[in-house]
């Protein structure tokens, strides 16, 4: 069809540029829309602000604050000008206590979410372009993993080995992909019903050069939107695994000073000051991730007609 | 199945005989899948307790000082000396005649821990479900009716912040404020637990449904939300049919409309996912019995996993994964009998 030399260097330079060029243009594309959804705004600016807390969390309190035998305060205090949030059972600060949490929290939330949507996008790309029995066997069993009561089957996995955040990310991951397997290989499916694959394999590109040059750039936007919503569900399930005590017990993270303040007596002594923070910590994040996700998710598909 | 590929006149007419002579394969199918599902969650559960790094038995005794005369009948008695197939096979054989094995921590069989506890949780579950379905399908329904206004705005922005709470941490923060008592006010529910003993009768049923109170509002406040926004996508897609043009054309009511012609048709989509999202339903029990101490299935599960007492927490998953299995199976059944184009 063309009429210069694939293999000129000029022209493939060209080539480059141009995709590049129409790559960003199509960031601004997105942006744009993206601006309008407020609520997207919003998440996104709660998201800058929490990323911000947790990296300069070292400079801010300091890793000692999770020390257990110089603690400055004394147990259970109500919240002061010392201690603008009060002080646990050892006499930490709770203030320095949720913003060094941050870290665990969101860190954590954050490598369940790739696992999964990795685990996810691979089983979905290579379902929907290897079609018969291994198509077939791999969605039956997404299926099975999407009615299974995921937190369940995530609960056993961290039960059954050690206690360390490896356990945590991994139990998560490899519970939550489903979704994700289910909604990439329909896509997959609609990017290799275009013409432009046929051409592609007319021309010699294997399974391989399909999947990644073809594929995978078409269903990356939905694997991000994905990612986004996917994060908000990790972090809420890593706070209900370390809640139920089957966390890191040497790291500090919201759901675990969660169980702290009930193991230490908090809600039978009324101390809600002690609950709050880090509760709120976690809704708020994960709410964060969810508009973001949605609204991301609205400006790649208008029909959706969520996140308005 | 085969018989509808091929549309003849007489099997479009007699529209009943259809759905007869397909409705049968369906149910097979469906009952073949779920027989797969069931299988897999044996094998499953089977293999997810091999997982344990290092002995099993070490693992049971949890680092007490046990003989090598012990070890060795402790293996015998939970089979461990068998090869690995011999012990699968067993346990299959076990399983599926309600044998779940025996729990550590409570000397008893699992399954009578079991049977024992799962009234309890079916009381709160039950009750939660049916609740939070109605509230979010009514709630959905008003909000994708006035798209955009500022009542969507409210009901979606709540359903999506409940949504993103924990919902331990909202029955803990319940229970300070509802029964513990916060400044003025007074301790209106109890803390936890299912009866306060010594009670009979009437006052028995009172008792219980004053201790459910503040476990359902906490399921239902975190799992409202979900069915909603569901409930809400499910009629946006079907608000643009021509056929609502049609009964807006001949005069009919705004709310005949969407009660008589949208809302049946949006149903059907979002009670498919109202089902294949029990599974987070089953989560939020777990935790809310937790904070709650209420005697269930949830409950126990927690005590199980804070020894951890294996065989329970085997049985209890076992028991679970089925339940969600079963009730999918029946939503799946149930469909074709109220939606004619489903399953055939």
């Amino acid at each position: 069809m063309t009429t210069t030399d694939p293999d000129e260097p000029m022209a493939k330079a060209g080539r480059r540029a141009l995709a590049r060029q129409r790559r960003r243009a199509s960031a601004v594309r997105f942006w744009t829309r993206y601006r309008t959804h407020r609520s997207g705004l919003l998440g996104l600016a709660a998201l800058a602000l929490f990323t911000l807390v947790a990296l300069t969390a070292p400079l801010t309190v300091g890793s000692d604050v999770q020390s257990v035998t110089n603690a400055p305060g004394q147990p259970m205090e109500s919240p002061s000008a010392e201690f603008p949030l009060g002080t646990d059972q050892f006499g930490r600060s709770l203030l320095g206590l949720v913003v060094w949490g941050s870290r665990v929290s969101l860190l954590v939330g954050l490598l369940a979410a790739v696992l999964s949507v990795a685990i996810g996008a691979l089983i979905g790309i290579t379902a929907g372009h290897f079609r018969g029995w291994f198509a077939t066997v791999a969605m039956r069993i997404t299926d099975w993993f999407l009615v299974m009561p995921t937190l369940v089957l995530a609960i056993v996995l961290a039960t059954v080995l050690s206690r360390s955040l490896g356990t945590i990310v991994l139990a998560i991951g490899v519970t939550t992909w489903p979704t994700t397997a289910r909604l990439v290989r329909a896509q997959t499916l609609a990017v290799e019903a275009r013409p432009y694959i046929e051409r592609a394999r007319a021309l010699g590109g294997g399974h391989w050069h399909v999947m990644s040059r073809h594929v995978l750039p078409n269903v990356m936007p939905l694997v991000l939107a994905q990612t986004t919503l996917i994060i908000s569900s990790a972090i809420l399930a890593e706070a209900t695994l370390a809640f139920l005590g089957l966390g890191d017990p040497t790291v500090v993270s919201w759901g675990g000073l969660l169980q702290d303040a009930r193991e230490a007596g908090a809600v039978s002594a009324g101390k809600w000051w002690y609950l709050v923070p880090p509760g709120v910590a976690i809704a708020v994040v994960a709410l964060a991730f969810t508009l973001c996700g949605r609204a991301v998710e609205s400006v790649l598909n208008p029909r959706l007609g969520v996140a308005r | 199945m085969t018989a509808d590929a091929t549309p003849s006149p007489v099997g479009r007419t007699g529209g009943p005989r259809v759905r007869g002579t397909a409705y049968p394969g369906y149910v097979a199918g469906k009952l073949g899948g779920a027989a797969v599902s069931l299988l897999a969650v044996l094998v499953t559960s089977f293999f997810l307790f091999r997982l344990i790094p290092g002995d099993p038995v070490k693992f049971m005794t949890g680092g007490r000082q046990v003989s090598a005369g012990q070890l060795a009948s402790y293996r015998r008695e939970f089979g461990l000396d068998l090869p690995l197939w011999e012990q699968f096979t067993d346990y299959c054989g076990k399983a599926l005649t309600g044998d779940l094995g025996t729990s550590y921590q409570f000397r008893a069989p699992v399954m009578d821990k079991i049977t024992e506890a799962l009234p309890n949780t079916l009381l709160l579950t039950g009750t939660s479900f049916v609740l939070y379905t109605v509230i979010g399908v009514l709630l959905g329904t008003r909000a994708a009716w006035r798209n955009g206004g500022l009542g969507d705005r409210l009901h979606t922005g709540l359903a999506l912040t409940l949504y993103s709470i924990p919902s331990f941490w909202l029955g803990l923060l319940l229970i300070i404020v509802f029964s513990v008592g916060i400044g003025p006010v007074p301790g209106l529910f109890p803390t936890g637990g299912m009866e306060s003993g010594g009670e009979e009768g009437f006052a028995y049923v009172l008792d219980v449904a004053h201790h459910l109170v503040l476990p359902v509002v906490t399921l239902v406040a975190v799992e409202y939300g979900q069915t909603l926004l569901i409930t809400r996508s499910a009629l946006l897609d079907e608000m643009g049919g021509d056929y609502l043009t049609t009964a807006r054309a001949k005069g009919l009511r705004d709310d005949l409309v969407r009660r008589r012609h949208a809302v049946p048709n949006a149903l059907l989509p979002t009670m498919t996912l109202v089902f294949i999202n029990l599974g987070r339903t089953v989560a939020g029990v777990i935790l809310v019995e937790t904070v709650f101490s209420w005697p269930g299935l949830g409950g126990l599960f927690y005590q199980a996993l804070s020894v951890p007492d294996l065989p329970l927490v085997q049985g209890l998953f076992f028991v679970f994964a089925t339940a969600v299995i079963v009730m999918n199976t029946l939503a799946d059944l149930i469909y074709p009998l109220l939606d004619p184009r489903v399953g055939r």
